[in-house]
This record gives C-alpha cells, structure tokens and sequence, in this order.
C-alpha cells in the first residue's frame, strides 16, 4: 500500500479511541454469534480461513474491528493478535477506527472519473460537513471516503451507504438522499 | 441483455437472458426456466465425460487470461487421494467490469448449478463462491441461493440424489482488488493477506489450502451449464470470425456513451457496430476518442483501432488490444487522456500489495509523474521516464498488477503523445468545442 498517494484516505492515530469511553470490552463470540462462528468453521478445513468471516462478524456487530476485537478473533482462531492486525491492516472494508453512523464510499476511479464522480464527491462532503475526505462529522453522523472501483462502472456513480449499494448517484441527488438517512 | 435496457435485437441471449426478471432469482423461478437440467444431466455423466465437452466447446475464461476452461479442469488428476477445490472468482474488481456482478444478482442459481458442475467435473466436494465485500447486493442474492439450494437437497451430501457429495460455500472479501488474482484469492480465502504467490506451483497441484484446485470466473462457469445441455457444437457455431473464440461473450459498456449496461455478443462480433448501434454511440455533440476494451488493464485503444476490430479474444489482439474481462470503457473527446491515465495509475498504486518492488514503486512513482503532467508541472524528461519505469514494470513480478499498470501508461504515451506534450509545454487541454445536449 502506498499511503503517501492516498491523500484523505489514511486517518490520523485513532488509537486513543480504542474502547476509550465505551467502558470494558465485552466479547462479541458468545450465545448466537459464538454459533453462527462454529457453523462457518465447518466451511473450513483450517480454522484460520474463517478470518475474514470473523472479523466481518466483529464489524457487523460493533460497527468497528478495535485492538480487542482483533484480539478475541486471535484466541478463537489460535492465531495471534500480531498476525490478525496484520491481515486487517491490508483489506480496506475493516474499520480500524470508529467512523460515523453512515460511512459513505463514492466511487472515483477512472470510468466513473470521466463521468463526473468528483462533483459528487464534493457533494457529499459539504452536504455531510464533514470538511474533508475520511474525517468524520461533528454529529457523528457521517463519515465520507473515496474508494477504488465498486464493480458498477455502468451506473457510474455509484456509491455505498453501510451495506446499502446506490447506482446513479449525481450532485444533485445527495441532498435528498442525506435527508432520507434516520 | 443490455441490462439495464431492452435486449437489443443483435444480441445473442443465453446467460443474460433473464436479467432484470426478478422471479428467476428464487429456486422455483430458476427451475421454470430450466434452471438445474444442466447439473442433473451432469450428475449422470462421468467427470471425464463433461471436461471433454467443454473442451471441445472451445470455451475459454472469462474473467480475463482466456485460458481454455476444460484443459483447465482437465489438470485436476484424478483420483490423487487428495482433496479437491473449486474456486469460483467473484471478485469482480478490474475498473470498467460489472458482468459478474449482474450474473450473480439476476441469475444467482446459475451460478451455485456451474459451480457444482465444475466441482463435479474435478473430482472436488467444496467449491468456494469468494466475492468481493463491495458487492452487498450479488452476496445476498449467492447465499440465498445457497441455501435455498441446500434446503431442496440440490447441494449437500447426497446432490440431487447422486449420493455425491457437492457444498458450495460464498465467502465475502474485505476490499482488495489484488485477491482477483488467483493465488491472492486462495492466500484470502485461507484467512492471509492477499499476496499473490510464486507459480509454479501452479493451482491444479498445490491451490488453496495446498491441495489441487482449479479457479474459475464466475461467467466461465455460468456457460458450462448450457454448454452441458445443448452440446459442445452449440456453442462452437456462436462464432463469427475464428474457431479460437467460440460462444457468446458479456461486455459491460461504461464511460462516456449513451447506453452503458452489459450486452452479450456473439464471440467476433463487429466493434463498430456494438458501440454505435447497440451502446447507442457518443453523448450528444461528442465523438469517441479512445476506448479501453478488456478493463482498465489492457492497452488503450484509438477509436479507429477500435472501429476496426472484432470482438473476440484474437481480435482485440490484432486491434492492438486485448478482451481482457470484456469491460469496456468509452473515452470521448472531452475527456484529457492524461487524467484518466494519471487515474487508472493511482487506482493500481493504491491496490499494489506492496510484495514487488517494482510494483510498489513503479506504480506510485508512475502516478507522481503523470499527476504532475497532468497539473502542467511535467517536464520534457518525464515521458521518457514513465517509459522507462513502465519497462522495468513489466515481465518481472510475481503477479501481473504491475503489468496492468504500465499497460495503459505504455499505450497511452504511444498513442496520445500529443496530449502529454502539450501540457509539458504549458498549453492546457481544451476539449473540442461541442454542442451541449
């Protein structure tokens, strides 16, 4: 990875965050969703192919993958806490920071770049006040990215709210989207 | 189909052509337009049987390599005492494709039935769907699909009563393009970052998890199933031009033309005609100036190359390009070729996985230069360089992204020098005066 190219993209030390306010980590593998782990380790023939899946889990359910999280997917995997940061660390999708109630992606690369994907762009962040790219807002609302290709180039632009895929996104149509979000 | 528009009467519909009809996406709405024969049918055969099909139908991958699918499978030995995989490549990422991810979100039991047909055919139990985390909405329909197939005894221990054993699993990547790769995919799937891997050893004798494995794209394994159905001759015949391409082939059209969406075309279907008659030509008052054909990818093609060409796998070739993934992106006379190079350099930099040096470097400083040039701050000297980078990019890393990316750069420079020059001279790129619709 290249972060000096990433302008915005790469945030500033959000380690202080890490559990900060949000008193004692409690894992999040227990009843249910210690179930639903065990069910996908049969998937597999080692248990370190269910990391990903895990780690998906831990996002689903604390919106984040902090230093703990990391660290309770390591003891269940018999990996170790190093080596899960590690993976981490090289996908774009785990939120190594809290990010804002709505974590927006708008698609820039180059087809939907030459169909106008940087006024969008714009347009999300002044709409959003989040003042820059991978910061997030002072209500906490929403946090803004650019993100490499989302596989829709035909609907250019197209752009992710959370888990919810937006084809056909232009300039004009933030405003309304931002006032339909709770 | 030309999804999102109507099917466009030159158009050859056999995987699109449910696309749009939300009904086909459900068991029974899959079983009513003949979802399932193909595996049934499969299942009665012997594995060996249903690889020479498909070798004879000539079908070649679709995700990018055009490697011949049934030598493919062919690879994976028989009866070698070891477990066997199926990787089915979703991870649709190369900027320009989105064929894949229309498969998977109208015709998702299409591709769990191709993916037990390969599995079947390579002697494997576990195939592994891996699609890539972006894609929420094809995820939800694949594992729905998963289990609606579990739940009717079409997957399981005993596949539709053949007392084999047949799983296919979706596992959603974490936002890597690198892990369309396929060692990088199968490094992902076991739970690693997704370096790709020195070859050999090569899939078919040590693939995911170390056991033999043949990976797929998703639009390869879609095709076998009506490859299965109808004969290998079938689809031999869907082929205008050479016997090396055969069958019908996905485009997904994106950039600046009036009616993006995926068309599918016989294999040697004129380029000319698909841009201007079925992708409806240039935007009001502009006119096409380049097109890259096969995903960002392939080298840059002038709009008389293209015109020129056919679309099959030797065709894009002899257009000085290549088919690549079949994602087809339209550059009209408005847009500076130097910003969209610049763009595509800075989307391979930031997904380099940073193993190669000359990919690491090569891919960032290629992007420093050309943004410089673009922001009329290059200097003479600068083309040469890029040249020279883009050189010592390629042929000398353990995957192809550094390739990728000195690709477009190389052609580019070739074929647009004009452009680059004229911002090193200081003179800023003023698109052709046109009308505004």
């Amino acid at each position: 990875m290249t972060p000096d190219l990433v302008g915005g993209l790469e945030s500033p030390d959000y380690a202080s965050h890490d559990g900060a306010g949000h008193g004692p980590y409690t894992p999040v593998f227990t009843g249910d969703v210690k179930r639903e782990l065990d069910k996908l380790l049969t998937h597999y023939p080692t248990k370190m192919a269910a990391l990903l899946p895990a780690l998906w889990i831990v996002q689903r359910e604390r919106a984040w993958v902090s230093e703990e999280g990391m660290a309770e997917v390591a003891g269940l995997l018999d990996l170790t806490p190093a080596y899960v940061k590690g993976v981490v660390t090289f996908y774009t999708m785990y939120h190594q920071h809290p990010v804002g109630k709505y974590f927006i992606q708008v698609c820039t690369t180059s087809p939907c770049g030459i169909c106008g994907a940087e006024d969008v762009v714009k347009a999300f962040v002044r709409h959003t006040n989040t003042g820059e790219l991978g910061l997030t807002s002072p209500d906490g609302r929403f946090t803004v990215i650019e993100v490499e290709c989302l596989g829709a180039c035909g609907f250019a632009t197209p752009v992710m709210v959370n888990e919810e895929f937006i084809e056909s996104m232009t300039p004009d149509k933030v405003p309304e989207l931002l006032a339909r979000l709770p | 189909m030309g999804y999102p528009h109507h099917p466009h009467p030159r158009e050859t519909t056999v995987l699109s052509k449910h696309f749009g009809e939300a009904d086909a996406r459900t068991l029974g709405g899959w079983k009513k337009r003949g979802g399932y024969k193909a595996l049934e049918k499969a299942l009665g055969m012997q594995p060996a049987d249903i690889v020479n099909v498909v070798k004879e139908s000539g079908l070649r991958g679709r995700g990018g390599a055009g490697f011949p699918t049934g030598m493919k499978w062919s690879f994976m030995k028989a009866g070698d005492g070891k477990p066997h995989y199926l990787c089915c490549n979703a991870d649709e990422s190369e900027p320009g494709t989105f064929k894949d991810r229309e498969l998977m979100r109208w015709t998702p039991h299409a591709l769990v039935e191709g993916c037990a047909i390969g599995a079947y055919a390579i002697g494997a139990e576990t195939a592994y769907v891996y699609i890539r985390g972006e894609f929420t909405e094809p995820l939800h329909w694949m594992e729905q699909a998963v289990k609606e197939a579990y739940a009717a005894g079409i997957l399981g221990k005993n596949a539709m009563g053949s007392g084999k054993r047949i799983d296919v699993h979706v596992h959603k990547g974490a936002g890597a393009y690198i892990c369309g790769e396929e060692t990088a995919l199968m490094e992902s799937l076991e739970g690693r970052r997704g370096n790709p891997r020195i070859k050999p050893p090569f899939p078919a004798v040590s693939g995911v998890f170390g056991m033999p494995t043949t990976i797929n794209n998703v639009e390869t394994l879609i095709a076998a199933a009506p490859i299965l159905l109808n004969g290998a001759d079938w689809y031999k015949k869907m082929s205008l031009s050479n016997p090396k391409s055969t069958g019908t082939k996905l485009f997904s059209v994106c950039g600046n033309v009036q009616r993006p969406g995926t068309y599918e075309v016989v294999m040697g279907f004129p380029f000319k005609e698909f841009l201007y008659d079925l992708c409806g030509g240039p935007l009001h008052g502009r006119k096409f100036k380049a097109v890259i054909p096969g995903g960002a990818s392939v080298p840059i093609q002038t709009v008389e190359e293209a015109e020129a060409t056919l679309m099959d796998y030797e065709g894009f070739v002899a257009g000085g390009s290549m088919l690549g993934s079949g994602g087809v992106i339209v550059i009209d006379d408005a847009q500076p070729m130097v910003t969209v190079i610049a763009r595509i350099a800075r989307f391979f930099a930031h997904e380099s996985c940073g193993q190669c040096t000359q990919c690491r470097e090569g891919t960032a400083w290629t992007t420093k230069i050309l943004e410089r040039i673009r922001d009329g701050e290059g200097t003479v000297e600068d083309l040469d360089t890029l040249l020279d980078i883009g050189e010592q990019m390629t042929g000398k890393t353990i995957c192809v992204l550094s390739d990728s990316c000195a690709v477009p750069v190389i052609s580019g420079i070739k074929k647009f020098r004009g452009e680059f020059e004229a911002l090193i001279q200081g003179r800023r790129f003023h698109p052709v005066t046109a009308a505004v619709a």
